[in-house]
């Protein structure tokens, strides 16, 4: 069961702050979905590995090896381009508020 | 010209014959945009100077007599969830509303080589989180068969231009049905090719294990052409599978007799539709007729696969939708007085209430404490689900069931209950969890008049088969679904 301090503390960690309307429906929402959820417990999974992707069925992805490619210098996005959507910088950095310990 | 008809084969023949110019196709495509999408919401944005500059290149070749690549002038509509460079991309969020892309997903890059001229980004639930187009940031998308019905999601805008004829073809992604289910929903075709089949490079990420890129058209041919070109390896995604590239086209028109068609009992069951049942029940007769051997398998696990995609999807999507914070671009909001306000401003202003909630839901799953409950489960049943296909496929060639419960619903009919809105989905997940092929193909007519599709699954990498069958169902069923068009055959 999801209480409100769980929806603060994930809100917290997502960087989500949350109506108070938005907490309480999310309360409401995530109580439901996880419940309906709950029904994996039905499965007996304790001899199944977990499955993170399918690449690897086939030799591509990381676990297969398929991520590796020559360790050679290749064309980047140009600097000019990378910061021109930046909200806020100085034309080399990307400018933020200033950094303080929450 | 009458644009209605076309197809992407009719439009570049049309081209190459000098019955008419790609900048002409161009500017008759613009002028029913303008004229019919008011209506229906499919476009986000026109990107009419670069559909110009490629229709005149197009035209010039055409002129020179030089050889025309394979999609010479076909206007298309590409999902606003991938990279166009210089045209705004924003995944149908508020918090991308003024992103230029930098650089071209490699599916809009290889459609574009390949001769296909881009009309503009189709409106999409929000990072393609949805299954009625009513998440978008910007404004929904309405059925063009019945405008107060969704046209599905979360690719509902490009399903919804290849409906109303705005396009001739286009493509989406699909991370749970977001293809298959809009193409289901507007009566349109609608493939998603195995895991790894296109790259997903410039595809902008909600769940990258389940993320796919996959063409709409009119007709199973005309995404089997979009495919063949948007098929095969790409270096910049490293999941995207060194298998080569068969010509499909050699495989639809191929007869399917003695091919074995699996139809799962679990798809059949409670919450299906009548109307759908007895479609679907129609295509397999007509595959029966056309000399398959229809076996009932089960896929035992298929009730777990919604719970275990809700958990592998939110988890994923709350990692890749972490990148949103307003520093490097999008939208940031003024107010933030330290960094992290600025973060938790800027998604609280810029996200929707579905992209929150699976934001929630995602980083719950993978917090400390409920990681091995949760997600690590989910993995579990994840490969529980991808073994009932392994087993269904030692004696099966295909698969064929129902590619929704119901036809198209009513706009706002599920927003206020997520979960209702999630079991949009239940024939179709499944796909994704496992990464094989599949597609929908209309076969009939709801009482109301709402189009219907029919999904056939195949193996990993075996999309010949699937789209073979799939132009049998296609012909098989063109009476039922439309009966004033006949679709010119292929191969017969």
């Amino acid at each position: 069961m999801v209480t409100e301090k769980d929806v603060s503390y994930v809100a917290d960690l997502a960087y989500l702050e949350l109506t108070e309307d938005e907490r309480a429906r999310m309360l409401k929402d995530l109580n439901s979905i996880l419940g309906y959820i709950d029904r994996l417990n039905e499965l007996d999974t304790s001899a199944v590995e977990p499955m993170a992707q399918v690449a690897s069925l086939y030799g591509a992805g990381e676990d297969a090896g398929g991520a590796m490619r020559p360790d050679e210098l290749s064309p980047c996005l140009p600097h000019a381009l990378a910061v021109r959507n930046a909200p806020a910088t100085d034309g080399v950095f990307f400018k933020v508020p200033k950094v303080i310990e929450r | 010209m009458n644009l209605d008809p076309l197809t992407v084969d009719s439009a570049r023949t049309s081209v190459l014959e000098k019955q008419t110019t790609a900048t002409s196709l161009v500017e008759g495509f613009y002028r029913k945009i303008e004229a019919e999408d008011g209506a229906i919401g499919a476009y986000l944005t026109l990107c009419r100077e670069h559909a110009y500059q490629q229709a005149a290149y197009i035209d010039a070749l055409a002129d020179k007599g030089d050889a025309l690549p394979p999609l010479a002038g076909v206007p298309i509509a590409i999902k606003d969830v991938f990279t166009t460079k210089g045209v705004r991309t924003t995944a149908g969020s508020k918090i991308l509303a003024n992103f230029l892309a930098p650089y071209d997903a490699t599916a809009v890059q290889r459609l574009e080589a390949a001769g296909a001229v881009i009309l503009g980004k189709t409106n999409c639930d929000e990072f393609a989180m949805g299954s009625s187009n009513e998440n978008s940031g910007f404004h929904p998308v309405h059925n063009p068969h019945d405008h107060s019905r969704v046209p599905g999601g979360s690719s509902g805008g490009s399903a919804a231009a290849v409906a109303a004829g705005t396009a001739v073809a286009s493509i989406g992604s699909d991370t749970g049905g977001s293809i298959r289910q809009p193409a289901a929903f507007c009566g349109v075709v609608g493939l998603k090719p195995t895991y790894g089949r296109v790259s997903r490079y410039g595809l902008i990420a909600f769940a990258s294990s389940l993320d796919h890129v996959g063409p709409f058209g009119k007709t199973v041919k005309d995404v089997t052409l979009l495919l063949q070109c948007m098929a095969g390896r790409d270096p910049q995604d490293s999941t995207s599978a060194d298998v080569p590239v068969p010509n499909y086209l050699d495989h639809i028109g191929v007869p399917v007799t003695g091919l074995r068609i699996g139809v799962p009992k679990e798809y059949f069951g409670e919450g299906l539709d009548a109307d759908v049942r007895a479609a679907v029940d129609s295509a397999i007769q007509e595959l029966a007729k056309a000399g398959c051997e229809i076996v009932p398998i089960s896929l035992p696990h298929t009730a777990y696969a919604i719970p275990t995609y809700y958990v592998v999807a939110t988890a994923e999507a709350s990692s890749n939708l972490a990148r949103y914070d307003g520093v490097r671009y999008g939208v940031r909001a003024k107010d933030g007085k330290t960094l992290s306000e600025m973060y938790r401003r800027t998604r609280d202003a810029g996200l929707g209430a579905e992209v929150k909630r699976r934001i929630m839901l995602g980083t719950y799953v993978l917090s400390a404490g409920y990681y091995d409950a949760y997600y690590l489960k989910a993995q579990r049943v994840r490969s529980l689900l991808a073994r009932d296909f392994d087993n269904a496929f030692a004696a099966v060639d295909a698969i064929v069931t129902p590619t929704t419960p119901t036809a198209a619903f009513k706009l706002g009919e599920k927003v206020d209950d997520p979960l209702a809105m999630y079991l949009a989905d239940i024939y179709t997940v499944t796909a994704n969890l496992a990464g094989v092929p599949g597609i929908s193909v209309p076969c009939g007519r709801s009482k109301e008049g709402l189009p219907i599709g029919v999904q056939i699954l195949g193996k990993h990498f075996d999309e010949p088969t699937v789209l073979r069958v799939a132009h049998v169902v296609e012909h098989a069923m063109a009476a039922q679904v439309n009966p004033l068009a006949a679709l010119p055959k292929v191969g017969t």
